[in-house]
């Protein structure tokens, strides 16, 4: 019989855990179409005003996305610095799809080429926009084209033993490679002006508050899927060896693991998580253009990361959150400091607090809960 | 066909290392017979520690071959595929996961499968409690089960890394300076344990604290300058002219 100090695994799926995911996603996905929708007597507007939808949705996208680059920053120790190329082709994906909804109702009016094409005085649909007139098509291709692309770059990186820093490197090359043939007109996705005027998807105007209400909701569902899965990765084995590989990687080759394999698997799990959260986005935002390729947008997600904590999933999502409203705050009220302040974050929370947000947290309530007890003098059981 | 005599359980032909124009595996030579317990000394710079990644797979040989079991061909397979051959390797500073817990170290060195989607889906099992259970009493670290590995002293750290090769049930153990900064009483712990291993498998040892290696009793090979300088038991290598000037002589 076993000591019960045998069994250090927290209870990862115990009822606390499902209690606290139960409530946010009671937040989430309850009250906030409830406050959307309710209009007080007193008032002229919605509790919560329409505009503010697609936001929230456009927060848990990039919830979702920070998500994804800490499941292999965090858990795995790769540094990405080009998970924005994942979340870009998977918004690429779905803007086609979104182009080819248009149909006859483009400036050109033609039936079948997108505006950009007519304009470009192409004749007919490259063969690689086949398909895109189906949802399924596209979505497949949102989960597809991203775990492909990790899935190729990821073997010859980590087959070739890159790690660490040239890695980081490698991935800002890779999504900036990617920037500059997306530029390219010939390319067949837009050139610089990428691809917007959307109408509808699956039928539904992109237009009505009910559609933005429904990809916000989609997008809340996709994070809480996303979180519950990189879960299952981290509290699996699988986690532990992901854990043993960042801090000592050839000695996790000689218990017999393939580090090649395992990387491979996260990182290709990360890049399609990253693709999903950029299909929900384009439609949220009604635009897809090359920017998001931009190197800098890479690194701004690895310092939504650090902010809310790294090495946490709960941290990924809190930071990006955070961060974003901090941006849209900022971007409004003082345009020209935003960089600075973001530059600011990084180096405060490197240097200052390293386990982000939610490790200060943790570490104000262990020490609370840690604390010795004070038996007052003079007082006897 | 008639059972031939038995093939050694590894065997190095001519095997020759070089980084950089050094020579640190000069044609080296060696043989270790299935459920033997070998001993290697050696001066600095001898070809030690590179013998040991060879067999291991970390380094590949310029020329010679490395046979496991005299079929297996240990040159042409990575790490991960030796390992499953079931080599197992303590390396010279004490590697264990820092931020695992000592269970969860153990947890990871359990024989399991090891492919990527087996291990995601992995769950602990009565019998996986009751091996990891039996190893933590053995190596004396039951009490630091929950704690996590670098807050272990450097002995335990030791020891855990043996507990880790223990419950991984290894045919043939490579030891790299087992004893390296343990006290006396840990040593002397260490090498019973050795024995005691020894009994179910084939172990070699890579060391040069003369006391440890003449407590194991075991048939020892010195290296130099990449190659076999002599072999046989304790005694004979320490009377042998060639040794002491190749440890004393420069």
């Amino acid at each position: 019989m076993p000591a019960p100090a045998l069994l250090p695994y927290n209870n990862a799926w115990g009822a606390r855990f499902w209690a606290a995911f139960t409530a946010c996603g009671i937040v989430l996905l309850i009250a906030v179409p409830l406050l959307n929708l309710w209009t007080p007597s007193n008032a002229a507007a919605a509790a919560l005003p329409d505009y503010l939808i697609p936001l929230l949705g456009k927060y848990l996208c990039y919830a979702l996305l920070a998500l994804s680059l800490d499941l292999i920053w965090g858990y795995a120790g790769i540094l990405s610095l080009g998970h924005g190329a994942f979340f870009a082709l998977g918004g690429y994906c779905m803007g086609m799809y979104l182009m080819r909804q248009i149909g006859a109702r483009g400036v050109y009016g033609n039936p079948l080429l997108p505006d950009f094409m007519v304009f470009l005085n192409w004749k007919q649909l490259p063969w690689f926009w086949w398909g895109f007139d189906h949802f399924a098509w596209a979505g497949a291709m949102v989960v597809l084209v991203p775990g492909l692309l990790a899935l190729v770059f990821g073997w010859l990186a980590f087959r070739s033993r890159v790690t660490g820093v040239y890695l980081s490197i490698m991935t800002q090359a890779m999504t900036y490679a990617l920037m500059l043939a997306f530029f390219r007109n010939d390319m067949g996705f837009g050139g610089n002006n990428g691809m917007t005027d959307y109408k509808d998807l699956l039928g539904w105007d992109l237009h009505q508050p009910a559609t933005r209400l429904g990809l916000y909701l989609a997008s809340g569902l996709a994070l809480g899927l996303g979180y519950l899965l990189c879960r299952f990765i981290i509290t699996s084995k699988l986690g532990r060896v992901l854990l043993a590989l960042r801090d000592a990687e050839s000695r996790v080759r000689f218990l017999g693991y393939s580090v090649t394999s395992a990387k491979l698997f996260v990182f290709t799990v990360s890049a399609v998580l990253a693709g999903i959260a950029g299909a929900l986005y384009v439609p949220q935002v009604g635009i897809i253009n090359p920017s998001e390729f931009s190197p800098g947008n890479s690194i701004e997600i690895a310092v939504w990361v650090s902010v809310g904590g790294r090495g946490t999933l709960s941290g990924a999502i809190v930071g990006a959150v955070l961060v974003n409203a901090a941006k849209t705050w900022l971007t409004g009220a003082a345009p020209e400091t935003w960089l600075f302040v973001l530059g600011a974050l990084f180096i405060l929370t490197t240097l200052a607090f390293p386990r982000g947000v939610i490790g200060l947290l943790r570490h104000a309530r262990w020490t609370r809960l840690h604390r010795p007890a004070v038996i007052p003098a003079g007082e006897q059981a | 066909m008639s059972p031939t005599a038995p093939e050694p359980l590894l065997q190095l032909n001519g095997v020759s290392v070089s980084f950089d124009g050094f020579r640190a595996l000069n044609e080296l030579s060696l043989i270790v017979e299935e459920g033997e317990l070998r001993t290697i000394i050696g001066p600095n710079g001898a070809g030690k520690t590179t013998m040991m990644d060879v067999v291991t797979g970390k380094t590949r040989p310029d020329a010679g071959d490395v046979f496991f079991r005299g079929a297996t061909d240990l040159s042409r397979l990575d790490e991960a595929e030796i390992a499953h051959l079931g080599i197992g390797r303590k390396f010279q500073r004490p590697t264990v996961f820092e931020n695992l817990t000592v269970f969860e170290n153990l947890h990871l060195a359990l024989a399991d499968s090891r492919a990527t989607w087996t291990t995601l889906f992995n769950r602990l099992t009565r019998d996986h409690l009751d091996r990891i259970g039996a190893t933590l009493a053995r190596v004396g670290l039951q009490a630091q089960s929950a704690s996590p590995a670098g807050a272990l002293s450097h002995g335990q750290k030791q020891w855990l890394e043996i507990g880790m090769l223990l419950i991984h049930d290894r045919t043939l153990l490579l030891l790299d300076e087992p004893v390296a900064g343990m006290t006396d009483r840990e040593t002397e712990e260490t090498a019973e344990l050795i024995l005691d291993l020894a009994r179910d498998r084939t172990i070699v040892v890579v060391d040069h604290d003369m006391a440890f290696v003449r407590s194991l009793g075991a048939k020892v090979t010195v290296l130099h300058e990449g190659a076999v300088l002599t072999e046989g038991s304790i005694d004979e290598v320490q009377n042998d002219p060639r040794v002491i000037e190749v440890y004393l002589g420069r």
